[in-house]
């Protein structure tokens, strides 16, 4: 390990909002791996008799109007948020990232304009509208929310890897690349993309957890995950009627999704702060 | 008593020690020139007068200036001592103006934030000191906006602000090191001048010897945040003791023992070239209009021989430069290299282009931070068809490393672990690897501090006798080619105007451009130092 | 200038067909025959001809598509399958809730942000900075729903100063209105306050880092004049960009707040169309919420050139 690598891990250390971040990413990311496994009860059985009971030792987090057990359907409900929000975040930077390269390498040419253009385009459609039409068509699922969020993570990521490289390309070590005789291409996959990465991770981290913002709205208003699949926008939605005699039902997911989205930004801004020489301060 | 006393000055900046018992003084209507390689300190010198620094900068001792000591002042009595009692002038024209705001405002306000006068009486003002700074505003109405300078013009435009309200000193950072020769020569006379008229007294920070010789009364230099030797500027190289100082005169004007290795076979040679750029459209349906950047070029360079190319900013030669590398096609004419042409048809031609490479200005700049050095060196390999691989590239790597002054070890460190210096050398060993006939040093000691330039200088001498090499060198800095040079070509507006000998050239001129540019470039005293 | 606004414009018409189109053929084309998804698996066949002839779908897809944009343009949405009236009716008179809406919630964003940006630019690494970078830190996290909900348990339930939900309509007086719609403008703002808060701060400090903020305190600016007279308007361009995104996300987040507060929206109309199958409705309203989301970010175009004399000259 260079003195450099290890200059990096001892100021990731000391970052306090990166430590929060990753400690309640890593409980809730552990939450929905343990629920494939195990939860308090299991979830699709409902127990009448139990039902809208306040947090106990039994129901650390309360019953719901079938008394299911809350926790459980928050660990569970974890997993539905964290996969739709991954996703589009493999969408958005599958699709998103080569789109910027090619524009960065074919900087002011049709093909550039074209992929600004259409950039520009899908930003005016906000994830929410893009799902409006998908359901409309094709009837509501936890899919739609994955595609309308992807969608709407592709101009993001093309975008930002697209001013990332520009400021790249004028470097000098590019055009020694390039009088090495190296391609477009070559040069945007050998020395382009490494050093983006950081950019990209940390927005990553970012539309993550927008994607969860995102995943839960739309679940709310019935355009996301259906029943069964226990989602936090949904467990919301059902909790809304009830919350003047049940607050615990709604502000027990409603805190999942909080914490969980806060935690991917502060690791977003520790990371950046992190991978930004302005801002650090290490000894060289 | 002095106009400004600087006595027994230490500066820390969160802790860390940046100046140490830095003493001078300038006295109204006389230049004090600072002089000093990066990291002497000089700038932060004039920041300390300022009281303009960075978070986390503590100082002691004294700066009197007018009879009070700026340190122990308050924020508010500094406000009204900076532009009023001290102006500054930046090295960065292109930057140091607000993008968004018309020059003439940005005047006024230095008058407006010091004086109760009315927005018509400052604008008047704010006229006359950038008519003082050569700015009048028949040409230069004061609506004109920052972008729609050059940056000689911007300077000016700093400079009106900084004496609009005739200030007792004026501080000048570097006033003129990101300009070109011409206009650095007219930036400096007209602070001479204003100097003189307004009886202001002036601390100059540069790094360069021969811009100070040329104006200040006092010297001072710095070495790594001290003061290592002051004295009058008509004396002081010639009764200087210090080592360093011996040393970086020497450095200034150091001329690279060459060997000469030119033969008369041509290497290069180039025909007839022009290169157009298309200019954005000024209307929306205007035809497309074109700028030459490089018209009807012609000139060879014979096996062996070093030639310079020298001009200023925006004159066509990094334009040239990339045509002869093959990265962008010429609109007519012929490079050819060694009988071969660098295009063939439209397609580079490899066999031409691993013949040649390049080093550029940015040592920082010019490598990948995520690759190793070895990797970094070997990357021209990709040009061969048939690269070295395992053991044989390994000591190809070595090799080069070595010729540079190297060693092997450094093959395997990232290249922050290294100084601009030698980052320069590792350009130089990637250029080296594959052989090549010919090298193109596209302003390759530029950044350099003197000391480095120098060593870098003789490493390229050395090479070229060793290895037979031939340079283009590149440059706006008339003295460098002129110490490395066998031949030069002088262009301007993508023309050649004057091409001979580089003595020739030099001693007598005769284009009035390459007249101009010799009578611009600041000149060391010329004086033997044992 | 003349020519900067025109090519914006250019652009805007470009971006409102492509736009169009991709709408059309989202909802008019994918589903191969809309008139059998709207009508269900056991229409008759003679029902179907008739909706066919109503929603003029006999023609080549080109031809429906100019007849859609054409109609457009005079007014005409088309029919409402469901409801058997006029779609441009049924918007016009949501639209007075879902637009003054978003605007609120806008202006609210701004007037929270801006102070709350600057104040914590101005004073960097103090408690006040960290505070607001702590609370907008939480601003961002929460789900704007959430937060409605949570609010309606505060202030509508248990303190009873607002209603639950529902509008009174403005025939009730402008105020009664616009109380009716602050809980929910409340609960857009907040989330995209504490953005815009977060960009604000962090575009300043940038500024203020510039070379051309050293030659202002040169020149005897103290750093409050710095920021005001040099730093603020330079800042304004980024923030500005920011503010055009966010009116997307708060139309979006309008119909989503809607549900909440039981508001007759645009958001309310779009999810009864969208289980009544009503892809006219669904069609109209999506594209109504783009040409918004266009229009303004001309707008933010528009102003950019006002804060930056380059766009202004060069275009």
């Amino acid at each position: 390990m260079s003195a450099a690598e290890i200059s990096l891990r001892k100021a990731a250390l000391r970052s306090r909002s990166l430590m929060i971040g990753l400690v309640l990413t890593l409980v809730f990311a552990g939450g929905a791996l343990i629920s494939f496994l195990w939860t308090p009860y299991d979830i699709l059985t409902l127990d009448i008799a139990n039902k809208i009971k306040l947090p106990s030792g039994a129901h650390p987090l309360g019953t719901d109007h079938f008394g299911r057990d809350i926790l459980s359907m928050i660990m569970v409900g974890a997993r539905t948020s964290i996969a739709v929000a991954l996703v589009a975040v493999g969408i958005g930077m599958g699709l998103g990232v080569p789109l910027g390269l090619a524009a960065a390498a074919r900087k002011g040419t049709f093909l550039d304009e074209l992929i600004m253009r259409g950039n520009d385009l899908v930003f005016a459609f906000p994830s929410l509208l893009i799902a409006i039409m998908i359901t409309a068509v094709f009837g509501p699922s936890a899919l739609n929310a994955i595609i309308a969020i992807g969608v709407f993570n592709i101009p993001v990521f093309a975008r930002l890897t697209r001013s990332g490289a520009l400021s790249l390309w004028t470097r000098d070590y590019i055009l020694s690349a390039r009088v090495a005789g190296k391609g477009a291409a070559r040069i945007s996959f050998e020395h382009i993309l490494p050093n983006v990465t950081n950019l990209l991770i940390v927005q990553g981290t970012i539309q993550f957890s927008l994607g969860i913002l995102a995943e839960a709205g739309l679940s709310y208003v019935g355009l996301g995950a259906q029943p069964p699949i226990p989602s936090w926008g949904r467990m919301l939605a059902d909790s809304q009627t009830m919350i003047s005699f049940a607050p615990h039902m709604a502000i027990f997911p409603g805190m999942a999704i909080l914490l969980t989205v806060l935690g991917l930004n502060l690791m977003g801004d520790g990371l950046r702060d992190l991978f930004d020489p302005k801002l650090r301060k290490v000894g060289r | 008593m002095s106009l400004l006393q600087i006595e027994n000055l230490d500066l820390d900046i969160h802790g860390t020690p940046i100046l140490r018992g830095i003493s001078l003084s300038v006295q109204a209507g006389e230049i004090v020139g600072v002089i000093g390689e990066s990291g002497s300190g000089k700038s932060m010198t004039a920041f300390v007068v300022m009281q303009l620094l960075p978070d986390g900068a503590t100082c002691s001792g004294k700066v009197i200036l007018n009879q009070e000591d700026v340190l122990t002042l308050d924020e508010d009595s500094l406000c009204k001592l900076r532009g009023a009692q001290v102006g500054m002038v930046f090295q960065e024209p292109m930057t140091a103006l607000n993008p968004i705001q018309t020059i003439g405002d940005q005047v006024a306000e230095t008058i407006l934030i010091h004086e109760k006068v009315s927005r018509a009486e400052a604008r008047d003002r704010a006229r006359i000191a950038l008519a003082r700074a050569e700015l009048p505003e028949d040409k230069f109405p004061l609506s004109r906006y920052p972008f729609e300078l050059s940056g000689g013009q911007r300077q000016r435009v700093v400079i009106a602000m900084a004496i609009a309200l005739r200030p007792k000193l004026l501080i000048a950072d570097e006033p003129t090191t990101a300009l070109d020769v011409t206009t650095q020569a007219q930036i400096l006379t007209l602070l001479k001048k204003l100097v003189r008229e307004d009886g202001m007294g002036m601390l100059m920070i540069t790094h360069d010897l021969a811009v100070v010789s040329d104006m200040a009364d006092e010297i001072v230099i710095m070495e790594k945040g001290r003061i290592v030797e002051a004295g009058p500027a008509k004396t002081l190289f010639q009764t200087m003791k210090h080592p360093y100082s011996i040393a970086l005169f020497k450095a200034s004007g150091h001329v690279p023992v060459r060997t000469n290795t030119a033969t008369d076979v041509p290497l290069l040679e180039v025909e007839n070239v022009v290169r157009d750029y298309a200019l954005p459209r000024t209307k929306l349906f205007a035809p497309v209009s074109y700028f030459r950047a490089v018209n009807n070029v012609n000139f060879t360079i014979e096996r062996g021989e070093s030639l310079g190319l020298v001009g200023e900013s925006g004159c066509g030669k990094s334009t040239l430069t990339r045509a002869i590398l093959g990265l962008e096609e010429v609109q007519s004419g012929d490079i050819r290299l060694g009988g071969q042409p660098v295009f063939a048809g439209h397609k580079v031609n490899r066999a031409v282009r691993r013949r040649m490479q390049v080093v550029f200005q940015d040592p920082y700049g010019s490598f990948n931070p995520r690759h190793k050095v070895a990797r970094l060196v070997s990357e021209p390999f990709h040009l061969l068809d048939e690269p070295p691989k395992g053991a044989q590239k390994n000591a190809a790597i070595t090799r080069s490393l070595e010729s540079v002054g190297l060693t092997e070890r450094d093959a395997d460190k990232y290249i922050h672990e290294f100084s601009g210096g030698q980052r320069q050398r590792i350009a130089i060993a990637r250029a080296l690897i594959i052989n090549p006939d010919l090298i193109i040093l596209d302003e390759a000691v530029s950044a350099l501090d003197v000391s480095i330039r120098a060593q870098i200088l003789d490493l390229l001498a050395q090479l070229a006798k060793d290895l037979g090499l031939t340079y283009l060198f590149i440059s706006h800095d008339l003295s460098v080619v002129r110490s490395i040079t066998d031949r030069v070509l002088v262009m301007k507006s993508g023309e050649i105007v004057e091409q001979g000998p580089t003595k020739q050239v030099f001693d007598a001129p005769r284009h009035p451009y390459t007249k101009s540019l010799i009578a611009a470039a600041p000149r060391l005293p010329e004086i033997s130092v044992a | 200038m003349l020519r900067y606004v025109i090519k914006r414009l250019l652009s805007l018409m470009i971006s409102l067909i492509v736009a169009s189109a991709v709408i059309f053929l989202a909802i008019e084309v994918v589903p191969g025959d809309p008139a059998a998804y709207m009508l269900g698996l056991n229409a008759q066949e003679d029902t179907l001809a008739a909706l066919r002839e109503q929603l003029g779908l006999n023609g080549t897809i080109a031809q429906r598509y100019g007849d859609w944009i054409s109609g457009m343009l005079v007014g005409d949405f088309g029919t409402s399958y469901t409801y058997r009236t006029p779609v441009v009716e049924m918007i016009r008179e949501r639209m007075w809730i879902s637009l003054p809406l978003a605007i609120y919630a806008l202006a609210l964003s701004t007037l929270i942000a801006f102070p709350a940006g600057i104040w914590a630019a101005s004073k960097r690494g103090s408690v006040t900075d960290i505070s607001v970078m702590g609370v907008t830190q939480l601003g961002v996290a929460i789900p704007n729903f959430w937060f409605a909900m949570l609010m309606v348990l505060v202030f509508a339930i248990n303190l009873r100063w607002f209603s639950a939900g529902g509008f009174s309509g403005w025939d009730s007086g402008f105020f009664a209105a616009v109380k009716s719609l602050t809980l929910p403008a409340i609960a857009l703002a907040l989330p995209q306050a504490s953005i815009l808060a977060r960009v604000m701060r962090s575009s300043l400090l940038d500024t203020l880092s510039e070379d051309f903020i050293r030659t202002a305190r040169a020149k005897g600016l103290s750093k409050r004049q710095a920021l005001r007279r040099h730093a603020l308007r330079n800042a304004l361009i980024p923030v500005l960009t920011i503010i055009g995104l966010q009116f997307s996300f708060l139309m979006a987040g309008a119909i989503i707040i809607e549900n909440v507060f039981f508001l007759p929206g645009l958001g309310r109309l779009v999810f009864q169309s969208i289980s009544a199958r009503d892809l006219i409705v669904v069609e109209s309203v999506v594209m109504l919420l783009v040409f918004a989301v266009i229009v303004v970010n001309f707008a933010v175009d528009i102003a950019y050139a006002f804060v930056d004399p380059r766009l202004r000259v060069q275009g």
